[in-house]
C-alpha cells in the first residue's frame, strides 16, 4: 500500500514540475524581454501579404474520418492491453476470442480502405 | 530511491522525491541542450559542413546562446489569436512530455515511479500532446497554423495506433506492463532482448515512434516548403521554445523507452561483460537510439503527404496486429 501511494506521489511530483517549468520560465521571461507592440507586429502572418479572409478556414472532412478510425482502434488497444498481460495464464479460448474481435475491427479498416478514406487527394 | 518506495509517506520523503524530480529535470534540460548541439554538429558533418563552432570552445555554448536569445526575445501574440488558448498550448504540450519520464527505469535500482501500468501510463499521457498541437494551431487563427495543426493531429493519431499495438507483443512475452519488470526479464545475451523475438513489433515501433516525434522523414507538420512552419508559425520567443523543448524531451523519452522495451535496458549485450555497471549499458544504448534518430534526419527526404496516411493505416497497423497474433500463437505452441 505504501508503495502504491509513494509511486503516485512521484507521478504527481513529475506532473507538477512539468507545470512549474513553463510557468517559471515564462514569468522570468516577462521580466527580461522587451514589450513594444505595434499594429503591424500583431497582424496575422501570411508570408508578408495582407491576410486574406478568415484565419480559421474550413478544413477537409477527412480529418474527422481519421478521428473516428482512431477512436475505434484506440479502444481496441484498451482491450488488448489487459488481455496481453494475462495471456500466459489464459488458454487457447481467449486467443480465438481476440482473433474474432480484431477480425471484426479489420473488416472496418477494410471498409474504410475500400471507401478511399485512406486516399489523400487534396489538402 | 528503490528502498524509499516501501516506507510510509512523510513530508521528508516527499521532499526527497521532489529533489530527485528536480535532478532529473535539470539532467533532461542538459540533454536537450546538447542533443540540439550534437544534432546540428552531426548533420553538419554528414553534409560536409562544420556545424556550430563559434560560441564557446567547439561551439559548445551555441545552444545556450540560442536559449538565452529566445528568453529575451519579444513575445508577440497576434491580435486575432485566442489569447488564453494561445498561451496555454505550449505549456500543455510540455507537461505530458516531462510527466512520462516518471515511469522510465534506468537500472535495477535507479528508477522513479515503479507503477504496474507503466507502459499504459506512458501511452495515455503522451497522447495529450496532440491536443496541445491542435490547440496551438487553432488558437493562432492563421491558415498555415491551422492546416499544420490538423495535419499534425491526423498524423499523430494515425501512428499512435500502430505504436501502441506494436508493444502488445512485448507485454505478452513479459506478462506485465511494469517497465522495470519488462527490462528485468530480458537476458544478459543480446539475442535474449526483445528486439529479435519481436522483430516485426520492433520495426513497427521504431517507424511509428519517428512519426510520433514529427521527425524526418515524417516531419510534415513542419513542412517548411508548403506550410511555412506548421502549427507554431505564430509563436515566438519562449513559447516557441517550449514546443521545441517538448519535441526533444519526447526524443529522450522515446529513446529511453526503446532501450527499456526492446534493447534490454541495463543488461550487457554479452553475459561476460556484465562487470560494467548497468547504467553505462543503458546510456550507450540510449545514445545509439538518439544517434539513429539524428542519422535518419541526415539521410532521408520527407515523404509525401499522400503516402503518409497510407503507410500508417495500410502497412503498419496490419503488421502490428499480425505481430500480436504471431506472438500469441508462438507462446501457445512453444512456451506453455
Amino acid at each position: 500500500m505504501e508503495k502504491y501511494i509513494n509511486n503516485y506521489v512521484i507521478v504527481t511530483i513529475f506532473i507538477l514540475l512539468g507545470i512549474l517549468l513553463p510557468v517559471a520560465a515564462l514569468t522570468a521571461g516577462r521580466i527580461l524581454r522587451p514589450h513594444k507592440p505595434t499594429n503591424e507586429k500583431e497582424t496575422t502572418y501570411e508570408s508578408g501579404n495582407e491576410p486574406v479572409g478568415e484565419g480559421q478556414v474550413r478544413f477537409n472532412v477527412r480529418y474527422y474520418l481519421f478521428a473516428l478510425m482512431f477512436v475505434v482502434f484506440d479502444v481496441e488497444t484498451v482491450f488488448l492491453y489487459p488481455w496481453a498481460v494475462a495471456y500466459k495464464q489464459l488458454g487457447l479460448f481467449v486467443l480465438v476470442e481476440m482473433a474474432i474481435f480484431a477480425g471484426l475491427l479489420l473488416v472496418g479498416l477494410l471498409y474504410a480502405w475500400r471507401k478511399k478514406v485512406l486516399k489523400w487527394n487534396s489538402i | 530511491m528503490g528502498g524509499m518506495l516501501d516506507d510510509t509517506l512523510t513530508w521528508g520523503n516527499a521532499f526527497v522525491f521532489l529533489l530527485w524530480g528536480v535532478v532529473l529535470l535539470v539532467l533532461v534540460l542538459g540533454f536537450v541542450t546538447y542533443a540540439i548541439y550534437f544534432e546540428r554538429k552531426i548533420i553538419g558533418w554528414m553534409q560536409l559542413r562544420i556545424g556550430p563552432n563559434r560560441v564557446g570552445p567547439l561551439g559548445l555554448l551555441q545552444t545556450v546562446a540560442d536559449i538565452l536569445k529566445l528568453l529575451i526575445k519579444e513575445d508577440t501574440i497576434p491580435r486575432k489569436a485566442d489569447r488564453v488558448l494561445f498561451m496555454l498550448a505550449p505549456a500543455l504540450a510540455y507537461v505530458p512530455a516531462f510527466g512520462v519520464l516518471a515511469v522510465i527505469p534506468y537500472t535495477q535500482d535507479l528508477y522513479f515511479a515503479d507503477i504496474n501500468v507503466g507502459l499504459l501510463y506512458y501511452v495515455a499521457l503522451s497522447g495529450i500532446t496532440t491536443i496541445a498541437i491542435v490547440l496551438g494551431g487553432w488558437a493562432s487563427n492563421n491558415k498555415y497554423a491551422l492546416l499544420g495543426g490538423m495535419r499534425s493531429a491526423a498524423q499523430m493519431i494515425s501512428y499512435e495506433v500502430p505504436l501502441v499495438i506494436s508493444v502488445v507483443g512485448v507485454i505478452m512475452m513479459s506478462g506485465t506492463m511494469n517497465l522495470r519488470g519488462i527490462a528485468e526479464q530480458q537476458g544478459d545475451w543480446f539475442w535474449q532482448w526483445n528486439f529479435l523475438p519481436q522483430i516485426i513489433g520492433f520495426v513497427v515501433f521504431v517507424i511509428a515512434a519517428v512519426s510520433e516525434l514529427n521527425r524526418t522523414p515524417f516531419d510534415l507538420p513542419e513542412a517548411e516548403s508548403e506550410l511555412v512552419a506548421g502549427y507554431h508559425v505564430e509563436y515566438s520567443g519562449f513559447r516557441f521554445a517550449f514546443f521545441m523543448l517538448t519535441e526533444y524531451v519526447y526524443m529522450y523519452a522515446i529513446a529511453a523507452l526503446t532501450t527499456v522495451l526492446f534493447l534490454g535496458g541495463w543488461h550487457a549485450p554479452l553475459a561476460f561483460l556484465d562487470f560494467v555497471p548497468g547504467i553505462v549499458w543503458f546510456l550507450l544504448k540510449f545514445a545509439l537510439v538518439v544517434f539513429f534518430l539524428i542519422w535518419l534526419r541526415g539521410t532521408m527526404p520527407r515523404i509525401r503527404v499522400d503516402q503518409l496516411m497510407g503507410l500508417g493505416w495500410k502497412v503498419l497497423l496490419p503488421l502490428a496486429i499480425l505481430n500480436v497474433f504471431v506472438t500469441a500463437v508462438y507462446l501457445e505452441l512453444f512456451v506453455k
